[in-house]
């Protein structure tokens, strides 16, 4: 009886540890995917910041002034557009 | 019996026994109430505070939506920002760093000691929504007390080309005119939390409740083309300059689909700064103000003359002295003519003519053709403050009214609803249902006329640019044009102002099959010329043109203009008949 006893104890004993010790590397892991996870929200931050810089670098505005002054661009006169037909339906 | 010790042989009161006994049973009821108060009575309280030491509950903020443009281009986008804040009672600081700080704030040192100066408060906001190069400088300051919150701010990248469109947001990020304001609930998102143990170093152990997920803001696709968004704008912009109006709108509609793929307003604002934003400058004109269409409503009038039978495309009006009295009341054309055939009537714009013809129609068969093509009702186009315009009542038309309306005065309509009553003759005599969202297919189109009446009444508008018309410089390079010009005089109280104007074009191309719909309104422009054809139409032709070019619509005219001597910019300008 006694024997009995002595072993469900020690197996108690080794359970609770197995408990301490799993929870430890649970919170361990969690903390691990919490940092994971921040810095997917950093990332995502950053790209919705470079993509309101892209839209602001390539406002029309912008396009516009460095074609027309920088570049010295202009739309051709439609005297000098040549329509080619489509492949699949000729144009009017 | 020997006794071992004389103490326990000691005969005591047998009432000190008890004293001891119930002392001892005094201090057991003590520490069981003590326990019961404890356990029972304190739990929740104990729970509570001991949880605390431990337990947080996290916000999850959402998230807001884009909204991006057809193509899914950014119009808006949230991105955070550091606010600075500060615990005042908390805030050590030595004069040195007061000032660093006021010097990083861009804040004058009186006004960051006013605002640190309430001992009162624990939270006090020093400045919102800093750029992060200066949250930056102000985290190497490292003043106690002083801390930052991230909050989200909007940006709008196309800034005042898209202001009165998208409208904008408040301080908290709520959306408060605009797409901004019909749209919240989509754009918003739900803010989450959780419920979680942290550690002694402040890191997130575990989670102890089922998480409440943040319901991310989603994004909304307009049917709006930003390049086209932007050509409008600038070539409204330049009318408007050039012409010195106090206000103006354009707006562009695919024909197909019923899309409003361009929607600008001047004078506009810069949706990034709130700061400066007056009332008169953030409302959306085309869609939230009225005006009196003027002669651009004088097609609707022939089509329900056509449609009733009542004359035919190739039937003549007399409309000679050049006046008409209705009453006492005197109707006049600015040109006064003989007899004109019912196409020179819309060419030349003439109200003897149409109010004829309306005089002659019975009241009903006008107003349900003016009713069914969306006068006097809201165009639902889903924008918040939209307005339906003013269409009496035909039981109650004076006669007078009856031929005024056929001219576009005594009816007030918003730009957008008189841009969507024109699909009814660029799409075969069916009124067009328009949305600011995408759309994957055409919407719902109800019949207004005859496609007969409408294709009739088409190639009437397109003489109105043609020589002799009076929107000749409506005309586009190589493309067809059907339009119609308006000028209407501006209503002051109760009576028509002499001299104040909104110069109004409302046209379509290619005029063989139209796709695309441009309505311009310029109001009270104040340079000596106000007629419709002259202030509103280049603007029109400049953004057709180019509109057409950009979404590769095939030219179905040859490549040159009617009049030779439009083809060179600045020479001399045909003869512009107009009414008034």
């Amino acid at each position: 009886m006694i024997r009995i006893n002595l072993v469900l104890l020690c197996l108690l004993v080794i359970c609770a540890l197995a408990l301490v010790t799993s929870q430890h590397r649970a919170r361990k892991l969690f903390t691990e995917l919490e940092k994971e996870q921040d810095i997917g929200k950093q990332i995502d931050v950053e790209w919705g910041q470079l993509q309101l810089e892209q839209s602001t670098w390539a406002m029309h505005s912008r396009v516009e002034h460095i074609a027309r002054g920088t570049l010295r661009m202009r739309v051709p006169p439609s005297g000098r557009v040549r329509l080619v037909p489509a492949p699949a339906r000729s144009v009017p | 019996m020997k006794r071992l010790n004389p103490a326990l042989s000691l005969k005591l009161p047998i009432v000190r026994a008890r004293v001891l006994l119930s002392l001892l049973l005094l201090g057991f009821a003590m520490l069981a109430g003590r326990a019961l108060h404890l356990q029972v009575l304190q739990d929740d309280f104990l729970q509570r505070k001991g949880e605390s030491r431990y337990a947080r509950l996290l916000e999850m903020p959402a998230h807001r939506g884009m909204i991006t443009d057809r193509h899914g281009e950014p119009l808006a986008i949230s991105t955070p920002v550091e606010s600075v804040w500060a615990s005042p009672a908390d805030v050590q600081a030595t004069p040195a760093q007061r000032r660093q700080l006021a010097h990083v704030l861009n804040m004058s040192e009186a006004e960051l000691n006013k605002r640190l100066s309430g001992s009162g408060r624990e939270f006090v906001y020093l400045k919102r929504h800093l750029r992060p190069d200066v949250a930056a400088r102000l985290v190497q300051l490292g003043i106690a007390g002083v801390s930052l919150r991230r909050e989200h701010r909007r940006y709008y990248p196309a800034g005042e080309v898209t202001s009165h469109l998208l409208g904008f947001t408040d301080v908290d990020d709520r959306g408060q005119e605009g797409i901004e304001l019909a749209y919240d609930d989509r754009l918003a998102g739900k803010p989450g939390s959780r419920r979680v143990i942290k550690d002694r170093l402040g890191r997130v152990v575990e989670d102890t409740e089922s998480v409440l997920a943040p319901i991310e803001g989603r994004d909304v696709v307009l049917s709006i083309d930003r390049k086209l968004q932007y050509l409008a704008y600038r070539e409204l912009k330049a009318a408007a300059a050039e012409h010195r109006a106090k206000a103006g709108a354009i707006v562009v509609l695919d024909v197909k689909s019923g899309e409003v793929l361009a929607l600008a307003n001047v004078p506009a604002y810069n949706p990034n700064n709130r700061s400066r934003r007056d009332a008169a400058r953030a409302r959306n004109r085309a869609i939230t103000d009225l005006f009196e269409p003027g002669s651009t409503l004088k097609p609707f009038t022939i089509a329900a003359a056509l449609e009733a039978r009542l004359i035919r495309p190739e039937s003549t009006v007399q409309t000679a002295p050049g006046y008409l009295m209705v009453g006492h009341a005197r109707i006049d054309d600015v040109h006064p003519a003989e007899v004109l055939t019912v196409s020179e009537l819309i060419q030349r714009s003439s109200n003897v003519g149409v109010a004829k013809l309306a005089l002659a129609l019975p009241r009903q068969q006008l107003w349900s053709v003016l009713s069914a093509a969306g006068f006097g009702a809201p165009p639902r186009s889903g924008f918040p403050g939209e307005v339906g315009g003013r269409l009496r009542d035909y039981q109650r038309w004076r006669p007078i009214e009856q031929a005024t309306l056929s001219y576009g005065h005594g009816i007030s309509v918003s730009l957008l609803q008189l841009a969507r009553a024109y699909t009814v003759f660029a799409g075969d005599g069916a009124l067009q249902s328009i949305t600011l969202l995408k759309r994957d297919a055409p919407g719902a189109a109800t019949r207004v006329v005859s496609p007969g009446t409408a294709r009739a009444v088409r190639a009437m508008l397109e003489t109105v640019v043609h020589p002799g018309g009076t929107a000749v410089r409506a005309q586009v390079l190589g493309y067809r044009v059907a339009g119609k010009t308006g000028t209407a005089h501006k209503l002051q109280g109760s009576a028509y102002a002499p001299d104040r104007y909104v110069s109004s074009f409302v046209g379509m191309a290619p005029a063989s099959d139209p796709r695309l719909l441009v309505a311009v309104m310029i109001d009270e422009p104040d340079n000596g010329e106000h007629y419709g054809g002259v202030v509103a139409a280049p603007a029109f032709s400049a953004v057709m043109a180019e509109a057409l070019r950009m979404l590769s619509i095939p030219p179905d005219a040859p490549a040159t203009l009617a009049e030779p001597d439009e083809t060179q910019p600045g020479g001399p300008l045909p003869e512009v008949r107009e009414e008034v």
